[in-house]
């Protein structure tokens, strides 16, 4: 056997290790186009609309706190009637935290703390005496990861309705069922087998039967959580035109890691960076015009 | 070997060759290594199935011959001069005649010859105390009988029994023996004319315990267990169930829940005998309920299992995925609709696990009902939770204790009835849980 040397990495190698690492010095890079940005990385400002007329949700100065841990600072944001607004930003940023705020399941999370006004329709949803359950029916929630109950794909979207008293008797019941299936475009697969249980379906016919669930209820706003990440692209797909005739009759606010499924289903983005909301805007206006360097680096792919 | 030809891996100075030798070389001693922990896994498995074999063999040797008994026909005469010297067929001087009598005569008469006092106590000694009952039942049922003569298979003596079935030596020297040389000579007659015959003991499983092993059985212990048992799931399931819920679902996080949980598995390893004690100054000395009752035995036996219940009910509890609960809470259920509609359905077979080892345990417990007053001698098989009882286990330990030969056997064979009711609670474990089980 022959002995052979361990060599050391080449200085060749060292930028690719460390890059991304240096914020102040840019990067070296002759394809990027000309930067547009023009605020200075180290602003933690928000910058862009953070407002917009008559918003549904309104949020003041809204911080989260994850025992001594400030997780989210003092964000601003308005979310408005019949919009689909993207939250967009590197892993921990605080974007799911901040839409965990929106219908409070992080009072569920030990330790967590949120404080802050969160105006949903008038009224200051950020407050120990609002009912979460009412709250939770008109503020809908898609996970990331599909979670049907373990029962029939009947009862997974029977439940809902079924606790808040929406349907007299079982023929309405079925009714929603058959709607929202179709709503959120499942009808066609499932409509044979809806006593067999929901857990049997395909990871993305599970995630639209989370989607039926959640409209079932009738919700005003539909938060999802990265409801594609563990989906393929075909599925994502159907998700996607999902999403945008749900808009219609929804307001939803969806977070996701895909720019390019941020840029196709949102018309405002909100880009998030370590708790940060660094900057609100058209989407359009921010994926082709970013303003803040950290956006723009986000979306360029430099970092993230 | 491999020579490192690969010229990208040189270049990146990761040695390529060099990594896949070293593996090599330790490769016959990571597989010698799991051969190793294989065989000691194996062994130890061969080693508790082997005792397991030894302990069933030595209680089914030592316990079959409790479920046969020995018989003797006897020709019985009812004799109206002794049972109804008046002939007016009243009940209560029926019941109270002397039919000991009658089997004394019928001995008399198989073998007149036998003439001296102590002849004739020996001759008497053949057959059970519980002739007389059998033949009184008989009469009870019905009068007309008396006046004929009937042939009667009778109940004989425990060491009758014992000399039959061949656990008395009859070349050890009189002296030595419970049974003497007379009494052998009577029987060998006896089972030459046919009168002696073996049959299925009833009475093992119809009658209470007795102080004659023929006439003892297992219904009065079996009772007790199953009342007190009773007591114990009506008691422990629920509340223990509730109380995991709570800890689990409601609770704060603070130094109290602590407290109470570092309590609970303390409790959980505390011996028996103290909850006995416990009982005995609290339910019994304080709330004054009947000693040696169901009640008493099923409310210790409570404490003692709800430790059980509750940490492995806690325990199931935290193995429900919490995307259920954040699906249930996503789309408005309340706290408790999550809990009763997906969590408890999730958590429900666990539970069951743990309230059924609970309930084994609870089952096979005697220390702390000796505590209680659960270990008299108690003939009457009992009705309801307030009538005096004793347990299985508790019976074992009496049986263990008795002088008698004839109550070795009926202890193994009361274990292996133990050990059957062990063995369906576990099978009622296992189909309850294979229903509630769900997939995901």
């Amino acid at each position: 056997m022959e002995h052979v040397e361990t060599q050391l990495p080449t200085p060749a190698f060292q930028p690719a290790l460390l890059s991304g690492v240096e914020v102040d010095t840019p990067v070296q890079d002759s394809v990027r186009v000309p930067r547009s940005a023009t605020v200075a990385r180290d602003s933690r400002d928000t910058i862009g609309e953070l407002r917009v007329e008559q918003p549904r949700i309104r949020c003041n100065d809204v911080n989260v706190y994850y025992g001594d841990k400030r997780a989210i600072n003092s964000i601003n944001l308005d979310i408005g009637r019949n919009e689909v607004i993207a939250l967009i930003g590197p892993s921990g940023c605080g974007k799911s935290t901040f839409l965990r705020c929106l219908n409070r399941m992080n009072d569920t999370i030990d330790g967590c703390r949120v404080n802050g006004d969160i105006v949903l329709d008038g009224v200051n949803i950020n407050n120990n005496r609002i009912d979460v359950v009412p709250l939770r029916a008109q503020v809908g929630m898609v996970f990331q990861k599909p979670n049907p109950f373990p029962k029939s794909i009947w009862e997974n979207i029977a439940f809902g309705p079924r606790i808040h008293g929406l349907a007299q008797d079982k023929e309405e019941l079925d009714d929603i069922v058959v709607t929202s299936l179709k709503r959120a475009g499942l009808w066609e697969e499932v409509h044979d087998r809806l006593d067999q249980p929901g857990t049997g379906l395909s990871g993305g016919q599970q995630q639209r039967l989370c989607i039926a669930r959640t409209i079932a209820v009738g919700p005003e706003v539909i938060l999802m959580d990265e409801p594609c990440s563990a989906l393929d692209p075909i599925a994502t797909a159907k998700i996607e035109d999902l999403i945008d005739e749900l808009r219609e009759q929804f307001t939803i606010c969806i977070v996701t890691h895909s720019m390019q499924q941020a840029a196709r289903v949102s018309q405002r983005t909100a880009y998030f960076h370590m708790g940060d909301l660094i900057e609100v805007g058209a989407t359009d206006e921010v994926f082709t015009n970013p303003r803040h360097e950290l956006t723009e680096d986000y979306i360029t792919g430099r970092f993230g | 070997m491999n020579k490192p030809v690969d010229a990208l891996g040189e270049n990146a100075g990761i040695p390529r060759a060099r990594s896949i030798d070293k593996v090599n070389a330790g490769l016959k001693r990571r597989h010698a290594e799991e051969r190793r922990f294989k065989f000691y896994g194996r062994l130890a498995i061969g080693a508790g199935i082997l005792f397991l074999a030894l302990l069933f063999t030595s209680i089914v040797a030592k316990g079959y011959g409790a479920f046969v008994q020995s018989y003797i026909k006897l020709d019985v005469y009812f004799d109206p001069q002794l049972l109804d010297p008046e002939g007016k067929r009243d009940p209560q001087q029926l019941r109270t005649a002397d039919y000991g009598a009658l089997v004394k005569a019928s001995l008399r008469a198989s073998f007149p010859e036998v003439t001296g006092r102590r002849d004739k106590r020996a001759l008497y000694g053949l057959v059970s105390n519980g002739a007389d009952l059998e033949l009184r039942n008989r009469v009870l049922a019905d009068p007309a009988i008396i006046g004929s003569r009937q042939s009667l298979w009778v109940l004989a003596d425990d060491e009758v029994d014992m000399l039959l079935k061949g656990h008395i030596d009859r070349s050890v020297p009189e002296t030595n023996r419970r049974i003497k040389d007379n009494q052998i000579a009577w029987l060998d007659r006896f089972a030459a004319e046919g009168r002696i015959e073996k049959r299925f003991n009833t009475t093992f499983f119809t009658a209470g315990d007795s102080r004659d092993p023929e006439l003892a059985g297992i219904r009065g212990a079996v009772a007790g267990s199953f009342l007190t048992l009773i007591v114990t799931l009506a008691l422990s399931f629920p509340i223990g169930v509730s109380a995991a819920v709570y800890l689990e679902e409601f609770a704060p996080r603070n130094r109290w829940t602590d407290l109470i949980e570092v309590n609970i598995n303390n409790l959980a390893a505390v011996p028996s005998i103290v909850f006995g004690l416990l009982g005995l100054a609290v339910f019994i000395n304080f709330f004054g309920i009947p000693r040696s009752a169901p009640l008493v035995g099923g409310l210790v036996l409570t404490l003692m299992t709800l430790p059980t219940i509750i940490i492995a009910s806690r325990a199931a509890l935290k193995s429900v995925p919490p995307s259920i609960r954040e699906a249930a809470l996503g789309v408005g259920a309340s706290p408790m609709q999550t809990i009763l509609y997906h969590v408890l359905p999730l958590a429900m077979p666990g539970m069951l696990t743990g309230t059924i080892i609970g309930m084994a345990q609870a089952l096979g417990e005697s220390a702390p009902l000796l505590m209680i007053g659960m270990v008299a001698f108690i003939v009457d098989v009992p009705d309801g939770i307030f009538d005096p009882a004793t347990v299985l286990p508790v019976q074992i330990y009496l049986w263990a204790d008795s002088p008698e030969r004839a109550f070795v056997e009926r202890t193994s064979a009361a274990i292996m009835v133990l050990l059957v009711f062990l063995i369906a609670m576990n099978a009622l474990a296992v189909v309850l849980r294979k229903r509630f089980e769900r997939r995901w």
